[in-house]
């Protein structure tokens, strides 16, 4: 057992840097950079944001296999939301291919190009920050950083870990229903009624967790401590204003370039 | 470390829950010095649980709630206002474990308290060690045993350093295993701290040598009896309503049924049941094979869907009229093989073969997880661990309805035959049902469910029964119940396999045992909780 003769006042994990960054950091810092990238419609902005993004993954030290399987969506996703705007896109210039509704145009092909590398500029850094990120961390940081009340994020934590036991139960459900003659046929029925019952098991652990939760003090009018600090570090306000560098390099190189185009303000 | 053990004084005490009409305790007068041991027992429906409960402070007194009538005070104060000087342990394990890690699962109840960060972790280190739980802090709770999950919510609550230690059936969702790492536990953490304990327990002899006294609590009354464990269970009125009400007495050792098969006293289990079918019972429709198999298991691996085999390479059968008894520490993967052999999950590899004597119709596949759904009903019924999952209808009476349906065709609006609702009176009648015909499944106590859960399964005459844990956390008298209708059943022509913890059941039930290994760590794959948000 690892005696904690000093107290594990604060987790320190072994491990890549990211996995010692703040949760919170990690939410903040993608939040510029989303909202600047989500502003304007153009190739370069999002290239520029890409472009620093890609060259900073291999600091962030996650492996490439699991990189791969987490962001594979994204690279799904992406193209083909790109595809779709180059052929219903809004048209302008030389027209290159006409069919219906269908037509690929000059306008229709810059607006998909800017489309999916948008998509991959702000998923890509979402998607490998929050994969590394730790639930109790998480709302350890938002109960002391962000000051969430703690009865929401604390509740919200012990719900989430009843999830696999949800999963335990809609497959025993599931076999149930094999087991008792009912699951031959009606299978859009069947799904209603197996959603039913484990939304009455799941009210009934939940009320259960509840139970245990209460005997353990919690609810009640003492203020509460944390076992676990949550603060924030010299890494975690760097990786704050890189998020917020990217996005401001991403809009600063489009503007200058005059490749701006903001999505409210008409064409 | 020792803690000021609490005192417990109840003055005319009765509580209602809302929404019910009767009194889950009245006029309880109870006194229980600090440092004493207290063993409380009653038929269920005395007010227990309520009672403990309400120690603990979790039963508020608000409309939403029920309301209260006399005192009960910890101390001389209300349970809401000494948050932390009583601390409960409930029955079920995974509804306990709040948080991710072992450490942070232990330490939340000292945050709620608002003690000092340092101390806590102090406490987190005391708590684990006094409970023998030896993992490390961030260990992941998921990966826990039961026992280990008891053992960790036990330890949750001592590090709240509570004067009232409340336990409620803490043991009976456990193996015997387990039963034995929370007694030794729970022994030497009132050593180390010499706290009041109240523990509620249908089993006496888990808690025998633990308690220094034993109330016996009444439905809608008071105390009934009070005294020594010697004192009380000695009487033997006290001990025999005690009995009929369901709790284990010590001493009472259950005999084999009057049997019509077993030859053997206790030790028969492991003889082949080689007079098996005999004396009185009908002979089976279609029988004629010789051998009298119905299962046969060749090269079987099993194991969940996508993931690792839990047994590998398993052959055995199933004969005629026999109940094979499947046993084997938690995690070997008894509950597995049972939905195997159920034709509910698919073998990983290898095979189970169904005899003709079993298919009936050679129309039928050879493997049961190949049959529909349909198919199954009167050739192989399944009961499962949690009686919960097979609830289909609102009513205990339509419940029972949806076997005959689906095996008469599933043309379910049409009238039903009478023969069908002959059948459905029948299993009510017999299994104690008739009353909750009309009752909803789900508020049913939890020996009830379980009968519901037999039952269902029965009302389609099944060749085969296959039941997972029918005995766990039941009280004596639903226990003795299933004995004998299972030794009926197989005397009666139906084979059945049961998977149990349970010493005593299969002592007096089975006569065959398959005995499983522990499937390897490595085999052993749990992800359910990656730490990590995808």
């Amino acid at each position: 057992m690892t005696a904690p003769s000093a107290a594990p006042a604060e987790r320190s994990r072994p491990g890549p840097v990211i996995y010692r960054v703040n949760p919170v950091a990690k939410l903040a810092a993608t939040i510029p950079l989303s909202l600047a990238l989500v502003l304007t419609l153009d190739w370069l902005s999002a290239t520029v944001a890409l472009l620093l993004e890609l060259a900073l993954l291999g600091w962030a030290g996650l492996g490439w296999r699991q990189f791969w399987r987490r962001t594979l969506p994204i690279w799904l996703a992406a193209p083909l939301a790109g595809l779709s705007m180059v052929l219903y896109g809004q048209a302008s210039g030389a027209t290159y291919v006409q069919f219906g509704i269908l037509h690929v145009t000059d306008g229709s092909i810059a607006i998909g190009v800017a489309t999916a590398l948008r998509i991959v500029a702000i998923a890509l850094p979402a998607v490998v920050l929050f994969v590394t990120i730790d639930p109790t961390d998480l709302a350890d940081g938002l109960a002391q950083i962000v000051r969430l009340p703690a009865r929401f994020v604390l509740g919200a934590l012990a719900g989430l870990r009843m999830v696999g036991l949800f999963i335990d139960d809609w497959r025993s459900l599931a076999l149930a229903r094999r087991a008792r003659g009912v699951a031959d046929s009606g299978r859009l029925r069947r799904f209603a009624g197996q959603s039913i019952a484990l939304l009455v098991l799941a009210i009934r652990r939940g009320s259960k967790l509840a139970t245990a939760m209460e005997a353990r003090g919690f609810g009640s009018s003492l203020p509460r401590t944390w076992a676990r600090a949550s603060r924030f570090h010299r890494a975690d306000a760097v990786l704050i204003l890189i998020g917020t560098g990217i996005a401001a390099a991403a809009v600063v190189v489009s503007v200058t370039a005059g490749t701006w185009n903001f999505i409210l303000g008409g064409s | 470390m020792s803690v000021r053990p609490a005192g417990v004084e109840a003055r005319g005490w009765a509580f209602r829950h809302a929404s019910r009409l009767a009194w889950a305790v009245d006029g309880l007068e109870l006194s229980i010095a600090p440092g004493e041991r207290v063993l409380l027992l009653g038929p269920s429906g005395a007010g227990k649980s309520t009672l403990i409960q309400a120690l603990a402070g979790v039963l508020g007194d608000s409309a939403d709630e029920g309301e209260s009538r006399g005192s009960l005070l910890i101390d001389g104060m209300l349970p809401a206002a000494v948050r932390g000087r009583a601390g409960l342990v409930l029955q079920d394990p995974d509804s306990q474990v709040i948080l991710a890690r072992v450490g942070d699962d232990v330490a939340f109840g000292c945050e709620n308290l608002g003690v000092d960060r340092d101390e806590i972790w102090r406490r987190v280190a005391w708590a684990l060690d006094a409970v023998g739980l030896h993992v490390a802090l961030d260990h992941p709770t998921s990966q826990l045993s039961g026992g280990q999950k008891q053992r960790l919510a036990l330890a949750g609550v001592l590090a709240m350093h509570p004067g009232l230690l409340l336990l409620d059936e803490p043991t009976a969702n456990l193996d015997p295993a387990g039963v034995a790492e929370v007694q030794d536990a729970v022994g030497r953490v009132l050593e180390r701290t010499g706290a009041t304990l109240v523990v509620i327990e249908h089993r006496v002899d888990t808690w025998a040598s633990v308690v220094d006294r034993v109330v016996v609590l009444e439905p809608n009354g008071g105390v009934s009896a009070d005294g020594s464990v010697e004192r009380v269970l000695g009487d033997a009125s006290t001990a025999e309503r005690l009995r009929d009400a369901g709790v284990w007495v010590p001493g009472w050792r259950p005999e084999p049924p009057g049997r019509r098969t077993h030859p053997g006293t206790g030790a028969g289990a492991g003889a082949s049941s080689a007079s098996g079918g005999a004396i009185g019972a009908a002979p089976p429709a279609g029988a004629g094979a010789g051998a009298g198999v119905l299962l046969s298991a060749t090269g079987l691996s099993v194991g969940r869907p996508g993931q690792h085999p839990v047994q590998t390479d398993l052959a055995f059968e199933l004969r005629d009229r026999e109940l094979l008894a499947i046993e084997g520490p938690n995690g070997a993967g008894k509950s597995t093989l049972a939905l195997t052999l159920a034709g509910l999950l698919a073998p990983q590899s290898g095979s189970v073969v169904a005899s003709d004597l079993l298919r009936g119709d050679n129309r039928v596949d050879a493997s049961p997880h190949r049959w529909r759904s349909r198919e199954l009903l009167t050739r192989i019924g399944m009961v499962f661990q949690d009686p919960e999952h097979q609830i289909l209808k609102p009513t205990v009476r339509e419940d029972l309805l949806v076997g005959p349906r689906a095996a008469a065709g599933g043309r379910s609006r049409r009238v039903l035959p009478s023969d069908i609702l002959d059948r459905v009176d029948e299993v009510l009648e017999r299994l104690r049902l008739a009353h909750l015909a009309e009752a909803n499944p789900y508020t049913l106590s939890g020996g009830e469910k379980r009968r519901l859960s037999v039952a269902t399964a029965l009302v389609t005459e099944p060749r085969v029964l296959v039941l997972d844990e029918p005995t766990f956390g039941q009280d004596a008298r639903t226990w003795r119940e299933l004995v004998a209708l299972l030794a009926e059943l197989r005397d009666d022509g139906t084979s059945i396999v049961a998977v149990s913890h349970d010493a005593d059941f299969v002592r007096v039930l089975a006569d065959r045992r398959l005995e499983l290994q522990a499937a390897t760590e490595a085999d052993r794959s749990d992800e359910r909780f990656g730490g990590v948000i995808a």
